[in-house]
């Protein structure tokens, strides 16, 4: 299902307050469009309390959320505090107590970062892991290393490789009957690209709270970003994860 | 180029940051909005001189990292011209940096527009008011063209350039200025202010208050009424700041660059966004690409040598001088040489054709290759800013 406030405000104040006459009127439903807009944290804790909710009622076994960008997601899962925090009583503060008992059991509720492993993206992902300590009660459950290069050469075959790229290009012009330049110079952008990342991967790995899991999806060298790309990132976190 | 547009086009980011006083960089998250809006910002302090201000808007400090500096907060910090100079250029003018700190953007906000030091001080102190500000999501999105138009009236920058905050949709921040005034005009705000100003309600608010009362308890209700009725005070000096704010962002001085990797949701995004700025009558400069591969990954010629290689690993090795290394060795990379270079050019030939969608309507259409390094200090921001700086390399040539 895909998030949409208004959408949720109507559900929250149908299931969790039990005023379904109320959310269906319009007039009154587009005032608490504004309560959501007004009160501040009642539109994260209203994105948070969907999903939440759907955990609660136990209506599936996993629940996966595609959450907002990286400098907003402490914001949303703080906002069962906050509410906390500011509202004293009343229905809202009520529903963030078992909030935070879900957000808070690393058993039910975990954070996955995912990250490039480019030097910004790394930055960031470490940045978020000590924003999460700090300002949320929710456990780290893993951190993904998205669109890793292969590394190209094993032991021994960069040498060869650049013997071939500077001393031997003609002779191997020749013998595959074309120019060879380009393809060579593919290999070395390859492989350039993957060292710079690799410094960027390996600082990841170092920096990251002792314990937590780091998984490598790889770079897919394909066309289009359709159902056959998510069932192979799909394999490959299954091989990471060991099932 | 095909498309190239007549007379009025801006022809290349050079003219067009010549030309313009604020440039917003914009696009989704991970695409390199901050590296290209830094580089853009260095190469007109180099190129064109005066003083030019990259003001970076996200929560996350990633400027101040491409730019080398520690840390620069609200104020704004001039890049030493001694780091121009270890990176080899003698600028024309100055670059100045900035990072928005929320908090104290909304901070002086309220001490512009407080009516008094009273109210000021109640306003600052006021628990809401800093969950607001400190804490919740929207409120990044009108500060910074808030703080956008504060500079910019101030008359001290030749330049700005904005790189904008990751927004869950790409308009938000558009939007924020014109919400903000809607905000603070609503019907809603009159009516939680309601018991603060009188005892008796209204027949109209009543049964919102009922309703309101049990969703968030009548004390939140009250702080939330004792924070609207302060921020009242301000009211008039809101309203007509964000409309002036939306006005800025109209002005024939502001232009948008749309920036975006060659990948599908990135593209898609973007695509949104120039459909969003065209029918909001706002000015689309350029679209910068970036990260993309090389176009030789497309040569037709290379692609037969690329699956000789992998076909014929083996013989090839065969024939190739022996001190190269032992045959099964040579045969690995060559099978892997090409096998990388089809792979890659699987990649290059999604990018082209990406890049036909995006490069359809905009005047100026810029692409920042691949970097083979970080983006780490001046001297590559400026390298990355040559990618982009001149006429651009007609589409495919």
């Amino acid at each position: 299902m895909s998030m949409d406030t208004e959408e949720s405000l109507k559900e929250y104040l149908s299931l969790q307050l039990k005023i379904p006459v109320l959310a269906r009127i319009g007039p009154l439903a587009r005032t608490f469009d504004f309560v959501a807009n007004a009160a501040p944290g009642v539109k994260e804790i209203l994105t948070i309390g969907k999903f939440l909710w759907e955990v609660r009622q136990k209506s599936y076994d996993l629940v996966v959320v595609d959450a907002v960008a990286t400098g907003h997601i402490t914001g949303q899962l703080a906002a069962p505090q906050a509410i906390q925090e500011l509202v004293q009583v009343g229905l809202v503060r009520d529903q963030t107590g078992w909030m935070l008992d879900l957000l808070g059991d690393p058993a039910q509720t975990g954070v996955v970062i995912v990250a490039a492993p480019e030097e910004m993206p790394v930055n960031e992902t470490l940045e978020l892991v000590d924003k999460l300590a700090a300002d949320t009660v929710v456990d780290l459950a893993a951190v993904v290393a998205n669109r890793v290069l292969p590394e190209l050469f094993g032991r021994g075959e960069e040498a060869v490789f650049d013997q071939l790229a500077t001393d031997d290009e003609q002779v191997l012009s020749h013998a595959v009957g074309a120019p060879v330049r380009t393809i060579l110079d593919g290999a070395q952008l390859a492989v350039t690209l993957r060292r710079t990342r690799s410094v960027h991967l390996a600082r990841l790995r170092e920096e990251l709270p002792d314990g937590t899991p780091l998984l490598y999806v790889p770079y897919l060298f394909q066309r289009s970003h359709g159902a056959r790309a998510t069932h192979q990132v799909a394999a490959h976190l299954g091989e990471e994860l060991g099932f | 180029m095909a498309n190239r547009k007549p007379a009025g086009s801006t022809g290349s980011i050079e003219q067009l940051l010549a030309a313009k006083e604020i440039v917003i960089h914009c696009g989704s998250g991970g695409v390199g909005k901050t590296t290209t809006a830094a580089a853009a910002a260095a190469m007109a302090a180099v190129h064109h001189g005066g003083k030019v201000l990259v003001l970076t808007v996200d929560p996350a400090r990633r400027l101040a990292n491409a730019l080398g500096l520690e840390a620069f907060g609200n104020v704004e910090t001039q890049v030493p011209r001694a780091a121009f100079m270890e990176a080899g250029v003698e600028p024309r003018g100055e670059l100045w940096a900035a990072m928005l700190d929320t908090k104290q953007s909304w901070d002086d906000l309220v001490r512009r527009h407080a009516p008094d030091p009273t109210t000021r001080d109640a306003i600052l102190a006021n628990p809401l008011y800093k969950n607001i500000t400190g804490r919740f999501v929207q409120s990044h999105d009108y500060i910074a063209m808030e703080r956008l138009y504060e500079i910019h009236a101030s008359g001290t920058y030749d330049l700005i350039v904005v790189d904008t905050p990751p927004t869950r949709n790409a308009i938000d921040f558009l939007e924020a200025p014109e919400r903000m005034a809607d905000f603070f005009s609503s019907r809603l705000l009159r009516w939680l202010t309601v018991p603060a100003r009188s005892r008796v309600l209204s027949m109209a608010s009543k049964p919102f208050y009922s309703v309101a009362d049990r969703i968030l308890g009548s004390k939140f209700l009250e702080d939330i009424a004792e924070f609207f009725l302060l921020f009242q005070t301000m009211y008039a000096g809101f309203v007509d700041r964000a409309a002036a704010v939306t006005r800025t962002l109209a002005d024939k001085r502001t232009t948008f660059v749309v920036v975006s990797t060659l990948e599908s949701a990135p593209v898609r995004e973007a695509e949104f966004f120039i459909d969003a700025l065209h029918e909001r009558g706002l000015h689309l400069g350029a679209v910068v690409l970036n990260k993309v591969l090389p176009t030789w990954f497309l040569d037709k010629g290379s692609t037969g040598a690329a699956k000789e290689l992998c076909a014929r690993a083996d013989q090839l090795a065969a024939e190739l001088p022996s001190t190269l290394g032992p045959p099964e060795q040579v045969a690995r990379v060559l099978h892997e040489v090409g096998e990388s270079f089809l792979n890659f050019q699987v990649v290059a030939k999604r990018e082209a054709e990406m890049r036909a969608e995006l490069s359809a309507a905009p005047d100026v259409v810029a692409s920042v290759p691949y970097f083979d390094r970080d983006i780490t200090d001046l001297a590559s921001l400026l390298e990355l800013g040559q990618q982009f700086w001149g006429v651009p390399s007609a589409t495919g040539s």
